[in-house]
């Protein structure tokens, strides 16, 4: 078997591809849905209805598809210079960290300037944590990989320890939860009484400023020669071990934005089940957007769609909610390898 | 000094050897990957699977033997996914491993629900009982640390043994330590890279869900979310600490199993002063410094990572 590179796909191939990548995740996500014995027509209206079926569906899933945006990002920008973040996870919870240090009293300041004050020194905790594993790939030759990854480990057990001590909430009737937030550091509703918050507007417009740091910016350019061919990139005389650090400050501060974004916006405290893994999902997110910022808002409003739809139809139809996560992971697969057959022939022989 | 004296005692290592089987399973299978010049950061959810496979075979009323040799087909079958996409299709090996890992996490957790809807506690079975071997477990401290273990733990040593054998002492082992190091000559001498390549992700994928089984059908005796907890992840820093020889990287998972059993004592001793999670974070902490300490004189096998195209050079 031979892999032959194809002249550039057009426009249509190259939504053709993935668009057959999401019809084949159905299929396999079916024969699941066979096998708990419901049928997959059924299944998948009751998902699309609960992700999209009504007002209050279709702000859950904007609401769920706030700190997928960011996580999202926050891989996309990495994967693009490949450098292999695996750690939102973890910057995620450094973000949501600070922003409950300093948003619970610390700093009485009024909101506009205490939100972006908060915004900006939790992007600042998930920079440094990324800034460890950076500085150990350029530096030592230490694969950043495995670093992030034990780094979720690592920070995740931190966050306990904090919540069952000097974070810990005296109110909280001996839960590791943290305080609130002080009514100033909180992210207002965008409707009254309904769960969807300013941070999804936050990280719509930071999707935007990524997008035009990656197109338009001397940075975005850098990191994408790093990412296509580190040799060549030095040869050109890029920085390619700056570029690297500068990527994983901008990756580990979009991360660390989602945690801010669900403590100010929606939870108002921090507790460990603050993330149901939005980091590595974040991971799918980036990949079925093939790394382009803007896609990563509609990818992350799709898979957010497929969790909030799956929690729904658990519920009546009795297939597990897991399946969504069968159907994410499966999603990233196929979208790999549809991606590779958009660019290349296969040969048999 | 009662912090120092734990280490003297029988049932420290025999601990620690427990806690180091299911790593030494894992790590031999990472490293045969790692060899062939595959990456396989399905390590962690094909653990998963495997402690999930192994032990429902066990609990539908398969003897425990059996229930590893499932074990290790579920691993294969996960191995040949990510072959599939990472040889010849020659995929990044990053993003396909995480894909594996979420999958088989997501497919077992899934599987799961769907076999056990009703239970709030994890079922229990039968697990594999110590088997000391007459004679050799008399030896103080050494005996029954490393001869009064379970009949599991035993295929631990054999695996080790096997796999240094077959890398070192075969022309199948030189084909998959030249399959890393420089793939166009194995092709070169009319061997399919592809198919070591493949072969090697598969076998490697099968020892790593006999390593998750290892958990449920022998440390413990049933299955639960979060039980793997990132020891993937740490077989992966321990072929790299290893230096991809299967010895030093027996040598490395012992060493830190015995450290895990330590801090999990040392919390005993000192957990009133020191809050548990610091003990916790240890095992990960270490990881990443043996990380920093071997990197800089780590020679990687030259091809990892590297796809191959037969006929390119």
């Amino acid at each position: 078997m031979r892999l032959e590179p194809k002249p550039a796909p057009s426009l249509a191939a190259t939504l053709a591809y993935p668009a057959a990548a999401i019809v084949a995740t159905f299929l396999i996500a079916s024969l699941l849905v066979l096998a708990a014995g419901a049928s997959p027509f059924s299944v998948f209206a009751l998902v699309a209805k609960g992700a999209a079926g009504s007002q209050f569906a279709i702000m859950e899933t904007l609401t769920r598809a706030t700190p997928l945006i960011f996580t999202g990002l926050a891989v996309a920008v990495a994967f693009r210079a490949k450098l292999w973040n695996i750690g939102a996870e973890a910057q995620l919870y450094a973000g949501a960290v600070v922003t409950v240090v300093l948003g619970t009293g610390a700093l009485p300041l009024p909101a506009p300037i205490l939100i972006p004050l908060l915004m900006v020194a939790a992007m600042a905790a998930g920079a440094l944590l990324l800034f460890g594993p950076a500085i150990l790939k350029t530096r030592f030759g230490v694969d950043e990989v495995v670093t992030t990854l034990l780094l979720n480990f690592i920070v995740l057990l931190f966050v306990s320890m904090l919540l069952e001590g000097p974070l810990k909430d005296p109110m909280g009737l001996g839960w590791p939860q943290s305080p609130k937030l002080i009514a100033e550091a909180r992210l207002p509703r965008i409707i009254q009484g309904k769960r969807l918050h300013y941070g999804f507007a936050v990280a719509l417009v930071s999707a935007f400023i990524v997008w035009v740091i990656m197109k338009k910016s001397t940075l975005g350019y850098e990191m994408r020669a790093v990412g296509h061919n580190p040799q060549g990139a030095r040869f050109a005389g890029i920085p390619v071990n700056a570029t690297l650090i500068k990527t994983a400050l901008l990756s580990g501060g979009l991360a660390a934005l989602a945690g801010f974004s669900e403590v100010s916006g929606l939870k108002g405290n921090l507790t460990l089940d603050l993330s149901p893994g939005f980091g590595y999902t974040g991971i799918v997110v980036a990949m079925l957007a093939m790394l382009n910022p803007l896609g990563v808002v509609i990818s992350a409003i799709f898979v957010a769609g497929i969790f909030v739809g799956a929690d729904a139809m658990s519920r009546s139809a009795g297939v597990p909610s897991y399946i969504a996560n069968v159907m994410t992971a499966t999603a990233l697969l196929t979208m790999v390898t549809a991606i590779m057959l958009s660019r290349y022939r296969v040969r048999w022989r | 000094m009662e912090a120092f004296d734990i280490l003297f005692t029988a049932t420290f290592w025999t601990a620690a050897i427990r806690i180091a089987s299911p790593l030494i399973f894992a790590t031999m299978g990472e490293l045969i990957c790692e060899r062939a010049g595959v990456l396989n950061l399905g390590i962690e959810g094909i653990m998963v699977a495997g402690a999930f496979a192994g032990w429902f075979a066990v609990y539908s009323g398969a003897d425990l033997w059996t229930g590893v040799a499932v074990a290790a087909a579920t691993g294969a079958a996960f191995g040949l996914l990510h072959a599939t996409l990472t040889v010849p299709f020659g995929l990044s090996q990053h993003v396909v491993g995480i894909g594996v890992t979420l999958l088989a996490t997501s497919l077992t957790y899934f599987t799961y629900r769907l076999a056990l809807p009703e239970v709030s506690s994890p079922p229990k079975i039968e697990p594999f009982q110590p088997w000391p071997i007459p004679l050799l477990s008399d030896i103080p401290v050494a005996g029954p640390a490393l001869f009064s273990q379970t009949p599991f733990t035993y295929l631990a040593y054999v695996t080790v043994a096997a796999v240094a054998w077959v890398l070192y002492r075969t022309p199948l082992g030189l084909a998959v330590r030249a399959a890393g190091e420089s793939p166009a000559a194995v092709e070169a001498q009319g061997i399919s890279v592809t198919a070591i390549r493949v072969g090697a992700v598969m076998a490697g994928s099968a020892l790593m869900a006999v390593g998750g089984a290892f958990l449920t059908l022998s440390a413990f005796n049933s299955f639960f979310f979060e039980m793997v907890n990132g020891r993937g992840w740490v077989c992966i820093a321990l072929v790299v600490f290893g230096s991809w020889r299967p010895g030093k990287a027996l040598l490395g998972a012992i060493l830190f199993a015995a450290f895990d059993a330590y801090q999990i004592r040392l919390q005993q001793v000192a957990g009133s002063v020191v809050p548990y999670q610091v003990f916790l974070m240890m095992p990960y902490i270490l990881s990443i410094l043996a990380l920093i300490v071997v990197a800089r004189r780590a020679t990687y096998p030259k091809a990892l990572m590297i796809p191959y195209q037969k006929g390119e050079r």
